[in-house]
Protein backbone atom coordinates (compact mmCIF):
# COMPACT_ATOMS: atom_id res chain seq x y z
CA UNK A 1 0.00 0.00 0.00
CA UNK A 2 2.52 2.38 0.88
CA UNK A 3 4.66 1.36 -1.99
CA UNK A 4 1.88 2.29 -4.04
CA UNK A 5 1.66 5.97 -2.46
CA UNK A 6 5.73 6.30 -2.81
CA UNK A 7 5.39 4.80 -6.43
CA UNK A 8 2.39 7.43 -7.49
CA UNK A 9 4.15 10.03 -5.49
CA UNK A 10 7.73 9.68 -7.62
CA UNK A 11 5.24 8.96 -10.49
CA UNK A 12 3.96 12.45 -9.97
CA UNK A 13 6.97 14.11 -9.30
CA UNK A 14 8.75 12.96 -12.38
CA UNK A 15 5.82 13.97 -14.38
CA UNK A 16 6.24 17.73 -12.64
CA UNK A 17 9.58 17.67 -12.92
CA UNK A 18 9.08 17.61 -17.21
CA UNK A 19 6.10 19.34 -16.83
CA UNK A 20 7.78 22.33 -14.36
CA UNK A 21 7.37 25.84 -15.01
CA UNK A 22 7.48 27.46 -18.75
CA UNK A 23 8.43 30.55 -19.52
CA UNK A 24 5.58 30.53 -21.95
CA UNK A 25 3.37 28.24 -21.29
CA UNK A 26 3.58 26.48 -17.44
CA UNK A 27 1.76 23.08 -16.65
CA UNK A 28 1.51 23.28 -13.12
CA UNK A 29 1.22 27.05 -12.37
CA UNK A 30 -1.19 29.25 -13.41
CA UNK A 31 -2.61 30.64 -16.32
CA UNK A 32 -0.20 30.30 -19.70
CA UNK A 33 1.09 33.46 -20.99
CA UNK A 34 1.75 34.14 -24.82
CA UNK A 35 4.83 36.00 -26.29
CA UNK A 36 6.15 36.82 -30.08
CA UNK A 37 6.99 33.49 -31.83
CA UNK A 38 11.24 34.75 -32.09
CA UNK A 39 11.57 35.37 -28.79
CA UNK A 40 9.42 32.91 -27.47
CA UNK A 41 11.37 30.15 -29.01
CA UNK A 42 14.69 31.41 -28.63
CA UNK A 43 14.45 31.84 -24.51
CA UNK A 44 13.97 27.89 -24.70
CA UNK A 45 16.16 27.14 -27.38
CA UNK A 46 19.07 28.55 -25.92
CA UNK A 47 19.09 26.88 -22.38
CA UNK A 48 18.01 23.31 -23.46
CA UNK A 49 20.76 20.59 -22.69
CA UNK A 50 18.84 18.27 -25.26
CA UNK A 51 17.32 18.69 -28.89
CA UNK A 52 13.81 19.44 -27.96
CA UNK A 53 10.69 17.87 -30.28
CA UNK A 54 8.39 20.48 -31.59
CA UNK A 55 4.76 19.40 -33.49
CA UNK A 56 2.49 22.21 -34.55
CA UNK A 57 -1.35 22.47 -34.63
CA UNK A 58 -3.89 23.45 -37.03
CA UNK A 59 -7.09 24.34 -36.77
CA UNK A 60 -10.62 25.03 -38.14
CA UNK A 61 -9.16 25.60 -42.07
CA UNK A 62 -12.45 25.66 -43.43
CA UNK A 63 -11.47 25.14 -46.87
CA UNK A 64 -14.13 26.51 -49.33
CA UNK A 65 -14.86 29.25 -46.84
CA UNK A 66 -15.06 32.59 -48.93
CA UNK A 67 -17.26 34.82 -46.98
CA UNK A 68 -16.87 38.23 -44.97
CA UNK A 69 -13.69 38.34 -43.55
CA UNK A 70 -12.14 35.98 -45.92
CA UNK A 71 -12.54 35.43 -49.44
CA UNK A 72 -9.85 32.78 -49.50
CA UNK A 73 -9.95 30.24 -46.66
CA UNK A 74 -7.25 28.45 -49.13
CA UNK A 75 -4.90 31.34 -49.44
CA UNK A 76 -4.89 31.99 -45.66
CA UNK A 77 -4.28 27.97 -44.69
CA UNK A 78 -1.61 27.73 -47.20
CA UNK A 79 -0.09 30.84 -45.36
CA UNK A 80 -0.03 28.57 -42.20
CA UNK A 81 1.82 26.08 -44.11
CA UNK A 82 4.31 28.23 -45.22
CA UNK A 83 4.86 29.68 -41.78
CA UNK A 84 5.04 26.26 -40.22
CA UNK A 85 7.69 26.00 -42.68
CA UNK A 86 9.39 28.73 -41.87
CA UNK A 87 10.15 27.67 -38.06
CA UNK A 88 13.51 27.76 -37.22
CA UNK A 89 12.85 24.18 -35.51
CA UNK A 90 10.99 21.98 -37.76
CA UNK A 91 8.09 19.94 -36.17
CA UNK A 92 8.23 16.07 -36.33
CA UNK A 93 4.54 16.56 -37.34
CA UNK A 94 1.10 18.29 -37.61
CA UNK A 95 -1.83 17.79 -36.12
CA UNK A 96 -5.38 19.45 -37.72
CA UNK A 97 -7.99 19.66 -34.86
CA UNK A 98 -10.85 19.61 -37.58
CA UNK A 99 -13.46 21.86 -40.16
CA UNK A 100 -10.49 21.27 -42.23
CA UNK A 101 -13.23 21.98 -44.61
CA UNK A 102 -16.53 24.50 -44.91
CA UNK A 103 -18.98 21.42 -46.09
CA UNK A 104 -17.34 18.15 -46.80
CA UNK A 105 -16.79 18.66 -50.54
CA UNK A 106 -14.16 16.51 -52.17
CA UNK A 107 -12.49 19.31 -54.02
CA UNK A 108 -12.12 21.03 -50.35
CA UNK A 109 -10.45 18.05 -48.72
CA UNK A 110 -8.21 17.82 -52.04
CA UNK A 111 -7.19 21.38 -51.69
CA UNK A 112 -6.25 20.96 -47.89
CA UNK A 113 -4.40 17.67 -48.79
CA UNK A 114 -2.23 19.43 -51.78
CA UNK A 115 -1.91 22.24 -49.51
CA UNK A 116 -0.78 20.33 -45.96
CA UNK A 117 1.49 18.36 -48.41
CA UNK A 118 3.95 21.88 -49.28
CA UNK A 119 4.36 21.36 -45.61
CA UNK A 120 6.20 17.72 -46.01
CA UNK A 121 5.18 16.75 -42.55
CA UNK A 122 3.17 13.85 -41.34
CA UNK A 123 0.16 15.14 -40.08
CA UNK A 124 -2.76 14.05 -37.91
CA UNK A 125 -6.24 14.79 -38.23
CA UNK A 126 -9.69 15.12 -36.01
CA UNK A 127 -12.89 15.90 -38.27
CA UNK A 128 -15.02 18.85 -37.09
CA UNK A 129 -18.14 19.22 -37.78
CA UNK A 130 -17.92 21.11 -41.25
CA UNK A 131 -16.20 17.27 -42.09
CA UNK A 132 -19.39 15.49 -41.23
CA UNK A 133 -21.41 16.87 -43.98
CA UNK A 134 -21.02 14.04 -46.73
CA UNK A 135 -24.22 11.79 -47.29
CA UNK A 136 -22.58 9.46 -45.45
CA UNK A 137 -21.90 11.24 -42.22
CA UNK A 138 -18.12 11.70 -42.35
CA UNK A 139 -17.19 9.08 -44.45
CA UNK A 140 -15.79 11.19 -47.02
CA UNK A 141 -13.35 12.58 -44.02
CA UNK A 142 -12.25 9.20 -42.55
CA UNK A 143 -11.33 7.39 -46.13
CA UNK A 144 -9.18 10.25 -46.81
CA UNK A 145 -8.05 11.49 -43.50
CA UNK A 146 -8.85 8.95 -41.23
CA UNK A 147 -7.48 5.35 -42.23
CA UNK A 148 -6.81 2.90 -39.90
CA UNK A 149 -8.87 4.86 -37.10
CA UNK A 150 -11.49 3.95 -34.73
CA UNK A 151 -15.20 4.40 -34.83
CA UNK A 152 -15.96 7.71 -35.83
CA UNK A 153 -11.93 8.61 -36.33
CA UNK A 154 -10.28 8.32 -32.57
CA UNK A 155 -6.70 6.77 -32.15
CA UNK A 156 -4.00 7.32 -30.36
CA UNK A 157 -0.43 7.02 -30.92
CA UNK A 158 3.40 7.33 -28.90
CA UNK A 159 5.79 9.56 -30.11
CA UNK A 160 8.92 10.20 -28.54
CA UNK A 161 7.64 8.86 -25.12
CA UNK A 162 4.38 11.57 -25.27
CA UNK A 163 0.98 9.31 -25.66
CA UNK A 164 -0.91 11.15 -28.11
CA UNK A 165 -4.75 10.52 -28.11
CA UNK A 166 -7.14 11.94 -31.09
CA UNK A 167 -10.55 11.91 -29.49
CA UNK A 168 -13.90 12.98 -31.62
CA UNK A 169 -16.60 14.58 -30.46
CA UNK A 170 -18.49 16.24 -33.49
CA UNK A 171 -20.50 12.63 -34.15
CA UNK A 172 -23.86 11.83 -33.58
CA UNK A 173 -24.84 15.38 -31.79
CA UNK A 174 -27.71 15.14 -29.59
CA UNK A 175 -30.78 17.70 -30.30
CA UNK A 176 -29.77 20.52 -27.29
CA UNK A 177 -26.22 19.08 -26.47
CA UNK A 178 -22.80 20.59 -26.97
CA UNK A 179 -19.92 18.05 -28.03
CA UNK A 180 -20.60 14.42 -27.49
CA UNK A 181 -17.24 11.79 -27.41
CA UNK A 182 -20.33 8.69 -26.64
CA UNK A 183 -19.92 5.55 -25.00
CA UNK A 184 -17.81 3.52 -26.91
CA UNK A 185 -15.34 6.27 -27.28
CA UNK A 186 -14.94 6.50 -23.43
CA UNK A 187 -15.06 2.69 -23.42
CA UNK A 188 -11.70 2.88 -25.93
CA UNK A 189 -10.11 5.70 -24.11
CA UNK A 190 -10.43 3.50 -21.04
CA UNK A 191 -8.60 0.58 -22.66
CA UNK A 192 -6.13 2.75 -24.33
CA UNK A 193 -5.00 4.49 -21.11
CA UNK A 194 -5.47 0.74 -19.32
CA UNK A 195 -1.58 -0.29 -18.24
CA UNK A 196 -0.15 3.46 -18.76
CA UNK A 197 2.65 4.81 -16.47
CA UNK A 198 0.84 7.60 -14.98
CA UNK A 199 4.34 9.67 -15.31
CA UNK A 200 3.73 8.93 -19.09
CA UNK A 201 2.94 12.98 -20.88
CA UNK A 202 -0.94 12.73 -22.62
CA UNK A 203 -1.70 15.00 -25.30
CA UNK A 204 -5.07 14.92 -26.03
CA UNK A 205 -6.90 16.52 -29.13
CA UNK A 206 -10.17 17.05 -30.50
CA UNK A 207 -12.42 19.79 -32.18
CA UNK A 208 -14.91 20.71 -29.78
CA UNK A 209 -13.39 22.34 -26.37
CA UNK A 210 -13.45 19.37 -23.44
CA UNK A 211 -14.38 21.34 -21.46
CA UNK A 212 -16.97 24.07 -20.87
CA UNK A 213 -16.19 27.37 -22.68
CA UNK A 214 -19.54 28.59 -23.18
CA UNK A 215 -22.61 26.67 -23.22
CA UNK A 216 -24.78 29.09 -24.82
CA UNK A 217 -22.74 28.78 -28.07
CA UNK A 218 -22.31 24.90 -27.37
CA UNK A 219 -18.98 25.69 -27.24
CA UNK A 220 -18.07 22.43 -24.72
CA UNK A 221 -18.24 18.93 -24.91
CA UNK A 222 -21.54 17.17 -22.51
CA UNK A 223 -19.19 13.98 -21.35
CA UNK A 224 -16.03 15.60 -20.90
CA UNK A 225 -15.66 15.50 -17.79
CA UNK A 226 -15.84 11.56 -18.38
CA UNK A 227 -12.88 11.72 -20.19
CA UNK A 228 -11.03 13.53 -17.59
CA UNK A 229 -11.83 11.22 -14.69
CA UNK A 230 -10.21 8.86 -16.91
CA UNK A 231 -6.80 10.83 -17.54
CA UNK A 232 -7.02 12.09 -14.09
CA UNK A 233 -3.69 10.01 -12.71
CA UNK A 234 -1.43 11.23 -15.33
CA UNK A 235 0.88 13.73 -14.13
CA UNK A 236 1.09 16.00 -17.26
CA UNK A 237 -2.15 16.11 -19.53
CA UNK A 238 -2.17 18.74 -22.53
CA UNK A 239 -5.62 19.79 -24.34
CA UNK A 240 -5.37 21.30 -27.46
CA UNK A 241 -8.53 21.81 -29.00
CA UNK A 242 -10.26 23.92 -32.01
CA UNK A 243 -13.92 25.32 -32.78
CA UNK A 244 -14.06 28.54 -31.54
CA UNK A 245 -11.29 29.96 -33.43
CA UNK A 246 -9.82 32.47 -30.67
CA UNK A 247 -7.02 31.36 -27.93
CA UNK A 248 -8.23 30.36 -24.64
CA UNK A 249 -6.57 28.78 -22.02
CA UNK A 250 -6.75 27.45 -18.29
CA UNK A 251 -4.95 25.33 -16.21
CA UNK A 252 -6.81 22.93 -13.89
CA UNK A 253 -4.21 20.77 -11.75
CA UNK A 254 -2.18 19.12 -13.75
CA UNK A 255 -4.40 18.95 -17.17
CA UNK A 256 -3.41 22.12 -18.90
CA UNK A 257 -5.70 22.94 -21.25
CA UNK A 258 -5.54 25.74 -24.69
CA UNK A 259 -7.30 26.35 -28.08
CA UNK A 260 -6.28 27.28 -31.22
CA UNK A 261 -6.84 30.24 -33.83
CA UNK A 262 -8.19 29.17 -36.59
CA UNK A 263 -6.76 29.98 -40.09
CA UNK A 264 -9.76 31.25 -41.90
CA UNK A 265 -11.85 33.38 -39.96
CA UNK A 266 -12.07 34.82 -35.77
CA UNK A 267 -15.33 34.25 -34.42
CA UNK A 268 -16.23 36.95 -31.58
CA UNK A 269 -15.51 36.39 -27.76
CA UNK A 270 -18.18 34.56 -25.66
CA UNK A 271 -21.06 36.40 -25.42
CA UNK A 272 -20.15 39.26 -26.93
CA UNK A 273 -22.26 39.07 -30.31
CA UNK A 274 -25.96 37.85 -30.95
CA UNK A 275 -24.28 34.18 -32.64
CA UNK A 276 -20.75 32.10 -32.81
CA UNK A 277 -20.94 33.15 -36.57
CA UNK A 278 -17.66 34.88 -38.03
CA UNK A 279 -16.55 38.06 -36.95
CA UNK A 280 -16.05 40.17 -40.21
CA UNK A 281 -12.61 42.17 -38.86
CA UNK A 282 -11.31 44.95 -41.46
CA UNK A 283 -9.45 42.91 -44.21
CA UNK A 284 -6.48 44.66 -42.51
CA UNK A 285 -6.45 43.43 -39.25
CA UNK A 286 -7.97 39.85 -40.65
CA UNK A 287 -4.29 38.19 -40.54
CA UNK A 288 -3.55 39.25 -36.84
CA UNK A 289 -6.76 37.04 -35.90
CA UNK A 290 -5.45 34.11 -37.59
CA UNK A 291 -2.51 31.99 -36.80
CA UNK A 292 -0.80 28.48 -35.63
CA UNK A 293 -0.01 27.24 -32.31
CA UNK A 294 3.67 26.01 -31.60
CA UNK A 295 4.19 23.06 -28.95
CA UNK A 296 7.40 22.83 -27.86
CA UNK A 297 8.56 20.23 -25.50
CA UNK A 298 11.81 19.89 -23.83
CA UNK A 299 12.67 17.17 -21.49
CA UNK A 300 15.54 18.12 -18.86
CA UNK A 301 15.21 21.76 -18.82
CA UNK A 302 11.60 20.72 -17.27
CA UNK A 303 9.39 22.56 -20.05
CA UNK A 304 6.60 22.36 -22.03
CA UNK A 305 5.60 25.30 -24.59
CA UNK A 306 2.49 26.60 -26.49
CA UNK A 307 3.29 29.13 -28.15
CA UNK A 308 0.83 30.73 -30.67
CA UNK A 309 1.73 32.97 -33.24
CA UNK A 310 -0.91 34.42 -35.78
CA UNK A 311 -0.24 35.25 -39.69
CA UNK A 312 0.34 38.77 -39.56
CA UNK B 1 -75.98 35.14 -76.27
CA UNK B 2 -72.48 36.63 -76.36
CA UNK B 3 -73.59 38.87 -73.98
CA UNK B 4 -76.04 36.36 -71.43
CA UNK B 5 -72.63 34.95 -71.53
CA UNK B 6 -70.75 37.55 -70.30
CA UNK B 7 -73.00 37.70 -67.54
CA UNK B 8 -72.95 34.65 -66.38
CA UNK B 9 -69.35 34.69 -66.40
CA UNK B 10 -69.15 37.85 -64.27
CA UNK B 11 -71.64 35.96 -61.83
CA UNK B 12 -69.36 32.69 -61.61
CA UNK B 13 -66.62 35.16 -61.15
CA UNK B 14 -68.17 37.05 -58.38
CA UNK B 15 -69.33 33.54 -56.66
CA UNK B 16 -65.58 32.21 -56.86
CA UNK B 17 -64.37 35.33 -55.58
CA UNK B 18 -67.05 35.29 -52.70
CA UNK B 19 -66.24 31.52 -52.10
CA UNK B 20 -62.25 32.17 -52.02
CA UNK B 21 -63.05 35.55 -49.74
CA UNK B 22 -65.02 32.89 -47.26
CA UNK B 23 -62.38 30.63 -47.27
CA UNK B 24 -59.74 33.04 -46.73
CA UNK B 25 -61.84 34.24 -43.23
CA UNK B 26 -62.69 30.76 -42.08
CA UNK B 27 -58.87 30.52 -42.24
CA UNK B 28 -58.50 33.91 -40.75
CA UNK B 29 -60.66 32.53 -37.88
CA UNK B 30 -58.02 29.79 -36.84
CA UNK B 31 -55.61 32.57 -35.79
CA UNK B 32 -53.11 30.27 -34.03
CA UNK B 33 -52.87 28.24 -36.93
CA UNK B 34 -50.34 28.91 -39.64
CA UNK B 35 -51.30 29.11 -43.75
CA UNK B 36 -50.51 25.83 -45.58
CA UNK B 37 -46.94 27.26 -46.21
CA UNK B 38 -44.80 28.44 -43.71
CA UNK B 39 -41.28 29.44 -43.35
CA UNK B 40 -38.59 29.07 -40.91
CA UNK B 41 -35.87 31.39 -41.06
CA UNK B 42 -32.63 30.47 -39.68
CA UNK B 43 -30.46 33.41 -38.55
CA UNK B 44 -27.72 33.89 -35.49
CA UNK B 45 -27.55 29.86 -35.15
CA UNK B 46 -31.35 29.81 -33.81
CA UNK B 47 -34.13 28.90 -35.75
CA UNK B 48 -36.07 32.69 -35.23
CA UNK B 49 -39.35 30.67 -34.53
CA UNK B 50 -38.78 27.86 -32.34
CA UNK B 51 -42.22 26.72 -32.36
CA UNK B 52 -44.45 26.69 -35.00
CA UNK B 53 -48.28 25.03 -34.92
CA UNK B 54 -49.78 23.97 -38.18
CA UNK B 55 -52.44 22.03 -39.67
CA UNK B 56 -51.52 18.75 -41.33
CA UNK B 57 -50.93 19.30 -45.07
CA UNK B 58 -48.62 21.89 -44.46
CA UNK B 59 -45.56 22.81 -46.08
CA UNK B 60 -42.49 24.16 -43.98
CA UNK B 61 -39.45 26.01 -45.68
CA UNK B 62 -36.24 26.17 -43.42
CA UNK B 63 -33.84 29.34 -45.05
CA UNK B 64 -30.25 29.88 -43.68
CA UNK B 65 -29.80 33.28 -43.14
CA UNK B 66 -26.07 32.88 -41.67
CA UNK B 67 -22.55 32.54 -43.28
CA UNK B 68 -22.31 29.53 -41.40
CA UNK B 69 -24.27 26.31 -42.85
CA UNK B 70 -26.43 24.58 -40.62
CA UNK B 71 -29.29 21.29 -41.10
CA UNK B 72 -32.60 20.51 -39.78
CA UNK B 73 -32.94 17.06 -38.33
CA UNK B 74 -36.42 15.64 -36.65
CA UNK B 75 -35.38 13.77 -33.90
CA UNK B 76 -37.51 11.11 -34.59
CA UNK B 77 -35.89 10.73 -37.87
CA UNK B 78 -39.21 11.98 -39.68
CA UNK B 79 -37.01 14.55 -42.01
CA UNK B 80 -33.46 15.57 -42.56
CA UNK B 81 -31.97 17.76 -44.64
CA UNK B 82 -28.83 17.97 -46.60
CA UNK B 83 -26.39 20.65 -45.32
CA UNK B 84 -27.71 23.97 -45.65
CA UNK B 85 -25.33 27.05 -46.64
CA UNK B 86 -25.96 30.35 -47.33
CA UNK B 87 -29.67 31.71 -48.27
CA UNK B 88 -30.21 27.63 -49.20
CA UNK B 89 -33.74 26.12 -48.37
CA UNK B 90 -35.57 22.77 -46.98
CA UNK B 91 -39.05 21.83 -47.07
CA UNK B 92 -41.03 19.68 -45.70
CA UNK B 93 -44.89 18.25 -45.63
CA UNK B 94 -46.14 17.27 -42.67
CA UNK B 95 -48.96 15.41 -43.70
CA UNK B 96 -50.09 13.95 -40.09
CA UNK B 97 -50.95 15.62 -37.29
CA UNK B 98 -48.23 14.91 -34.22
CA UNK B 99 -45.13 16.99 -32.74
CA UNK B 100 -42.24 16.96 -34.49
CA UNK B 101 -38.93 18.13 -32.58
CA UNK B 102 -35.68 18.87 -34.56
CA UNK B 103 -32.61 20.17 -34.55
CA UNK B 104 -29.25 21.46 -36.15
CA UNK B 105 -26.90 18.55 -36.36
CA UNK B 106 -23.92 20.88 -36.50
CA UNK B 107 -24.95 23.25 -33.32
CA UNK B 108 -26.98 20.87 -31.27
CA UNK B 109 -27.68 23.86 -29.00
CA UNK B 110 -30.66 25.09 -32.37
CA UNK B 111 -33.41 23.26 -31.29
CA UNK B 112 -37.20 24.11 -32.52
CA UNK B 113 -40.38 22.11 -32.52
CA UNK B 114 -43.24 21.82 -35.27
CA UNK B 115 -46.70 21.09 -33.64
CA UNK B 116 -49.19 19.64 -36.36
CA UNK B 117 -52.73 19.40 -35.92
CA UNK B 118 -55.48 17.72 -37.26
Amino acid sequence: MLDDVDDDRRGFLKCMAWAGTGALFALGGGVATSVGLDSALAAPLKTAPTQPFTFVQLSDSHIGFNKPPNADARATFREAVAKVKALPQQPDFIIHTGDVSQLSRDDEFDDADQILKEAGLPVFFVPGEHDMLDPDGGKAFLNRFGKGAKGDGWYSFDHRGVHFIALVNVADLKPGGMGNLGAEQLKWLKADLAGRHSSTPIVVFAHIPLWTVYADWGWGTDDATEAMKLLARFGSVTVLNGHIHQITQKVEGKVAFHTARSTAFPQPAPGTAPSPGPLKVPTEQLHSMLGITDAVFVRGSERIALIDSTLA
Amino acid sequence: MNRAFKILSLQAAALVTGGLMMTTVSVATHAAVAPAATVVRIDNFSFNTPLVTIKAGTTVTWVNGDDIPHTVVATNGAFKSKVLDTDDRFSFTFAKPGQFSYFCSLHPHMTGKIVVKA
